[in-house]
């Protein structure tokens, strides 16, 4: 039993159970990219047809036409664009100030960051809410963007244990030379932390480009629409239209998969950063 | 001299975290605590009537046990369902087989897909005509199913596609395998056991840290299960897949009884408290930290 996986029937085994697992996950995407490429009553036929007699790409640029999918595409990106920004901002800041500088209160501070992981964000989201509407921040892109500039627990606490590893003789030798701490901070330390960095960059486009509840909420008006609401849009007022559906649906996913592929590397190691340590 | 320059510097760049601390999470738990013991519509002035919100909740919105029970009734399914193939994905795309490398993005890519895609396309798949599952079904001669709107069948659905982007928690379990250390597993090997020895014996008390992370993570994100039923369901048929989040998010934006989503929200929150002390005391038993690690 101990050499089965070594013998050619465990080995065989293995890649059995391996493709069913691949089938389950690549059916649904098949289904899509399929019904995206058929016209609408070859999605009606009955019995159910599994690939399109021809493929229909019109369908992508009919997509732009019925509804203005681009505008929700800038939407998105100019979210994107500012959350980066706040993020890349705040958490080095703060996480340097953290791990490398003594001061009073650095440890509760920590403390409570890491806490706050555990509060979901549904208990806090309608006090937010009214605290938004109070400030007049109800359909603007504020409620989405202005947070990211107060710092990330979960960016702070990658960056905190990252930055502890880096040899404080650097940081001494800098001083002596009569470097700021800013400058220490930027010059430094910064530029060892280009990996996670890069983590944060990549995590903070996912959670934009896929945030549900917070447009859900905050923007009524659909001139500031983002993907994801403008994909419910669609559903609801073209909810028969599958292969228009579908076409659009592989438009907002299309960007996450060249993002996936490109920084792959950076992103698995970020995943598991947080699953290891935590 | 120089010390006073390090603790100015270090408040002047932990005041952005200490602002946001005090904006985003300390002021909200206050409001949300104290507005649960207002009557408000976001419109009139709030009317206080104390502890009257909680007393509806318990005996007179049957929608609450309903969607407490919806809620329970999916994390008590998904997340075991989810613990158990994602560990069992894991530990076969730790197999040193050729060809791993593809497999392993492959079993991520639905993760990487965002809630609001994969519920229109699950939607599409689970449609009782048009859909992939009853064409399936259907080639394999077995009966069509109304995935969505019979209602002993909604929470499966449900269930079923949570564990379509199970890819996350995969990942993590693949990377906590990897860090075994091999004279673990070699020794084991030497003393003749076999595969089912090895499982027991070393992968799982030194994954057990990693489970219990993933578990903690999987029910406190079942227990804010929203998206799926808001867009696929709206909590239907007659109020099956009506999951706490959904309820709360209703009174709150439909019914603008935010005084009593407050109350909601509170509830959530003390449940939530509720069941990660229970599974923190319970790893006491069955998670295994080696001395070096915290």
């Amino acid at each position: 039993m101990s050499a089965r996986a070594k013998t050619k029937p465990g080995r065989a085994l293995i890649y059995v159970a391996l493709t069913l697992g691949a089938v389950f996950c690549l059916l649904p995407f098949a289904w899509q990219l399929r019904s995206s490429l058929m016209t609408m009553s070859e999605i009606f036929s009955y019995p159910p047809k599994a690939i399109p007699a021809e493929a229909q790409w019109r369908n992508y640029p009919e997509v732009f036409r019925i509804i203005p999918f681009g505008r929700y595409y800038g939407n998105t990106v100019i979210l994107v664009a500012w959350n980066i920004i706040g993020v890349l901002f705040s958490n080095v800041a703060i996480a340097f100030a953290l791990a490398r500088l003594r001061f009073k209160g650095r440890k509760l501070l920590f403390a409570l960051s890491i806490g706050t992981l555990m509060i979901p964000n549904s208990v806090t989201m309608i006090p937010t809410f009214i605290e938004w509407s109070w400030l007049g921040g109800l359909n603007t892109f504020l409620p989405l963007i202005v947070p990211s500039f107060f710092g990330n627990a979960f960016f702070i606490f990658l960056l905190v244990q990252f930055f502890r590893t880096i040899p404080f003789d650097y940081d001494e030798a800098a001083l002596i030379d009569g470097a700021s701490y800013p400058r220490i901070m930027v010059q430094i330390i910064l530029p060892m932390a280009r990996p996670i960095i890069a983590v944060m960059i990549i995590f903070t486009f996912l959670n934009t480009w896929n945030d549900f509840m917070g447009p859900l909420l905050y923007l009524n008006d659909s001139k500031l629409y983002t993907l994801a609401l403008g994909l419910k849009s669609l559903l609801s007022s073209y909810n028969s239209y599958w292969h228009l559906l579908m076409a659009a649906a592989m438009l907002v996913v299309m960007p996450l998969v060249i993002v996936f592929f490109v920084g792959q590397k950076s992103f698995i190691a970020g995943l598991t950063m947080g699953g290891i340590k935590g | 001299m120089r010390i006073r320059k390090e603790t100015l510097w270090g408040w002047i760049l932990v005041s952005p975290l200490a602002l946001g601390l005090t904006i985003w999470v300390a002021f909200p738990l206050g409001v949300a605590v104290s507005m649960s013991l207002f009557k408000w519509n976001m419109i009139s002035t709030p009317i206080f009537i104390g502890l009257q919100n909680y007393w509806f909740m318990l005996f007179g919105d049957h929608l609450f046990w309903q969607s407490l029970k919806v809620m329970l009734l999916f994390t008590i399914t998904s997340v075991p369902l989810q613990m158990l193939l994602a560990f069992s994905a894991a530990l076969l795309l730790n197999a040193k087989v050729k060809g791993v490398g593809v497999f392993r993005t492959i079993y991520y890519l639905p993760a990487l897909i965002p809630t609001m895609v994969s519920t229109a396309l699950w939607l599409f798949l689970y449609n009782p005509q048009y859909g992939l599952f009853n064409f399936l079904l259907d080639k394999l001669g077995l009966p069509t199913q109304r995935w969505l709107t019979d209602s002993s069948l909604v929470i499966m659905s449900l269930v079923i596609m949570s564990l379509w982007s199970v890819g996350n928690v995969v990942v993590i379990f693949l990377a906590g395998l990897q860090g075994i250390p091999k004279e673990l597993e070699e020794a084991c090997v030497i003393d003749g056991g076999n595969y089912w020895q090895r499982l027991k014996a070393v992968i799982l008390p030194q994954m057990s840290p990693i489970i219990f992370y993933n578990l903690v993570m999987g029910i406190i994100g079942g227990l804010q299960t929203f998206t799926q039923p808001y867009i696929m369901t709206n909590g239907g048929p007659s109020n099956a897949s009506l999951t706490y989040m959904l309820h709360l998010y209703k009174q709150a934006f439909n019914f603008s009884k935010m005084g009593y989503a407050n109350a909601l929200a509170v509830v959530l929150l003390l449940m939530t408290i509720a069941v990660s002390l229970l599974v923190f005391r319970s790893s006491k038993s069955w998670v295994y930290y080696e001395g070096e690690r915290k």
